[in-house]
């Protein structure tokens, strides 16, 4: 038996217009645009992907060719190497030890960091948000099965178990795909989904004994639409800060897999997409620290700026979005 | 309580299992063999190949190799060889004749001929490595969060959040960077790779690197703590009653905002341990982490997984010291049954 349960919009007067009222989105937007520090980690992101999109048109060469003759050239800041190299206009931040533009290599290392930022962080949220709400909301066996499911992959040290599927699977079909790049999304996205999970989890429990999913409920409203509807909207916030914490995160554990030469497979053609990333070039730069530390300095450089920008930004965005977490840890 | 400690203890078993498991069926599908294809070795022929996977056990059925790994098993003789459980981690499939815990935990010989005390295996380095990493961490760490929180809202405090923000947020292989290049290759103050470890001043720069997050992490908690304290009623009390402000400073606000300061030191110091990989190889320090990474690169399975699993128990175990640091220091929390 199913009672047809007629919803209908009661006529409220519209306070709003008279009391020139603001939505919570816009007073959220304009407590983040007051943070100098959330606009500025903005920015810097912009700029970051603006500099991904057109590597190819800003980067001065190729970032493959090798000119004979033009190795360990020092930046444009060091007349001199102690070797006797003069810098050259031309490479503003000197060549690598095989002649390569080091300019060209770190904007096109940008490509990898923001793709690493951005993909896996869309499928972990997908995942995520909805196993959380239905292991939140409808509870039992679903619920179970996530709380043990999340115990054992909070037990296995993410990092070693990157770098495990990447020595293992590194050289099978699956590795190959994409330079690599598929497997580092799907091994990113195994381990991290469970963190959203949980956190919506979380949310939705609390959410689900206030008054007005009870309402919702008493009206006849459909689980999906509450869902949708109703518990969505409310645990958004939670998800948008944790997504700025959490990308920062993705970034680094691309740039250390790189660094131990388990990143992205660098590709012959240079009309590649995807050439090179930050911790490549630091592996790359490492075996050259004492004579050529420019190598080194300028992805160390990238991945610190990226990292702070989505910090204070994830910074901004908790304050904007919970003003009682205002100042906490 | 003690049933508590012991079901926690016991959750280890399933989590060792399955960070074994995943490990073990990962290394076995990997294309490449412990010893093919290696264009600075010999090349092993087909026969050899046989003998040695004969040798290693690599022939018998995966589950049966596990088991082996994980219980034990009986050679072609008969005899029980344990595995596991008695700290037997196999033997390393590179370093031929020489059993895993033989790499991590026994020390090299001194020049005497006699080895040297346990602290000079990679295990007791990494260690080392790491209590230097906590103590700087906590020496700097909670002056600077004190010093903050008392001048709230001060340039001091602005500063020191600035640094603790960044050095959370900055991973420590950038940091590394950075300090070697001013202290190392510009300053030249000191060698990126030293010749010897047996010298104290060498440790400093590893270990500053490896402790920043840590004493960042450290200084942030501390400054939110002291805040928290300082609203406290007992403060004012304290100084209603005429206390000197060092007495109550150090008496009422120090030792009451530390709980959450020490409760984070376990899983600090397995993190430290643990997570020293990259810098032990920045600095070709001989420590376990470099091993690990050494490992990846040769193929060493069993040293792989050896190290693997040592690395999940330290981060289990240290986990588990916080739920029992927290309810030893803090008698309002009580453990949820």
């Amino acid at each position: 038996m199913t009672a047809q349960v007629e919803t209908q919009t009661p006529n409220i007067p519209n306070f709003g217009e008279a009391l020139k009222t603001k939505t919570p989105n816009q007073e959220a937007f304009e407590r983040l645009a007051r943070n100098k520090a959330s606009v500025f980690g903005l920015v810097v992101i912009i700029l970051f992907m603006l500099m991904a999109i057109f590597a190819r048109v800003l980067a001065p060469h190729d970032p493959l060719e090798i000119t004979s003759g033009q190795k360990f050239l020092p930046p444009a800041w060091v007349a001199q190497t102690a070797g006797g190299k003069a810098s050259n206009p031309d490479y503003l931040l000197g060549t690598d030890t095989l002649g390569r533009d080091a300019l060209s290599r770190v904007l096109f290392g940008a490509r990898v960091s923001m793709v690493v930022g951005f993909i896996p962080t869309f499928i972990i949220v997908l995942i995520g948000t909805v196993v959380g709400m239905m292991a939140g909301y409808l509870g039992g066996t679903w619920d179970n099965l996530l709380m043990r499911l999340t115990d054992v992959i909070y037990a296995f040290p993410d990092l070693l178990f990157f770098i495990i599927i990447m020595v293992s699977l590194r050289d099978s079909w699956i590795g190959q795909f994409m330079n690599g790049l598929f497997l580092l999304f799907a091994s990113l996205a195994i381990v991290n989904w469970v963190g959203i999970a949980r956190l919506v989890r979380g949310q939705v429990l609390s959410l689900k004994q206030k008054e007005f999913i009870e309402a919702a409920r008493a009206i006849g409203v459909k689980t999906p639409r509450i869902m949708t509807h109703h518990l969505l909207p409310n645990t958004l916030g939670v998800i948008i800060v944790y997504v700025a914490f959490r990308i920062p995160g993705l970034i680094i554990t691309e740039a250390i897999l790189g660094y131990l030469g388990l990143g992205l497979r660098p590709p012959a053609d240079s009309s590649a997409t995807f050439i090179t990333s930050w911790g490549g070039l630091l592996l790359e730069g490492q075996s050259a620290i004492n004579a050529q530390p420019w190598l080194l300095l300028a992805p160390a450089i990238c991945i610190a700026l990226v990292v702070l920008a989505f910090t204070f930004l994830g910074d901004g965005l908790r304050d904007a979005l919970d003003p009682r977490m205002r100042g906490s840890q | 309580m003690i049933t508590y400690i012991i079901r926690r203890l016991l959750w280890l078993i399933p989590v060792i299992l399955v960070v074994g498991a995943v490990t073990f069926i990962l290394m076995h599908n990997t294309p490449g063999g412990p010893w093919d294809t290696d264009a600075e070795r010999r090349q092993v022929d087909e026969s050899t190949r046989k003998s040695l996977e004969a040798f290693y056990g690599l022939d018998k059925p995966l589950w049966r190799q596990f088991v082996a790994y994980m219980i034990g098993d009986f050679n072609n003789k008969g005899k029980f060889i344990c595995g596991l459980p008695c700290g037997n981690f196999g033997p390393s499939y590179r370093q031929r004749g020489v059993p895993v815990q033989s790499i991590l935990f026994r020390p090299p010989d001194g020049d005497d001929g006699n080895p040297k005390p346990w602290y000079y295996s990679r295990f007791g380095y990494s260690l080392r490595l790491g209590l230097m990493a906590l103590v700087i961490a906590i020496v700097v760490g909670i002056p600077v969060g004190t010093i903050a929180a008392l001048k709230q809202n001060t340039w001091v405090d602005y500063l020191s959040l600035l640094v603790a923000t960044a050095g959370i947020s900055v991973p420590n292989f950038v940091i590394a960077i950075f300090l070697i290049i001013i202290f190392a290759s510009g300053l030249k103050w000191v060698s990126v790779v030293p010749r010897t470890w047996d010298t104290l001043s060498v440790w400093v720069l590893p270990a500053t690197v490896l402790g920043f997050g840590t004493l960042a992490f450290t200084a942030r908690l501390m400054r939110t703590s002291m805040l928290e304290v300082l609203r406290m009623d007992y403060i004012r009390t304290a100084r209603a009653k005429g206390l000197a402000e060092r007495v109550v400073v150090v008496i009422h606000m120090i030792k009451n905002a530390l709980i959450p300061v020490i409760t984070i030191l376990g899983p600090a110091l397995a993190g430290l341990v643990t997570g020293s990989f990259i810098i032990e190889t920045m600095f070709a320090f001989p420590g376990m982490g470099r091993a690990y990474v050494q490992a990846i690169s040769q193929r060493d399975y069993s040293l792989i997984m050896g190290t693997t699993l040592i690395y999940a128990v330290l981060v289990a175990v240290a986990n588990l010291s916080v739920d029992f640091i927290y309810v030893l220091i803090d008698p309002r929390i009580r453990l949820e049954e």
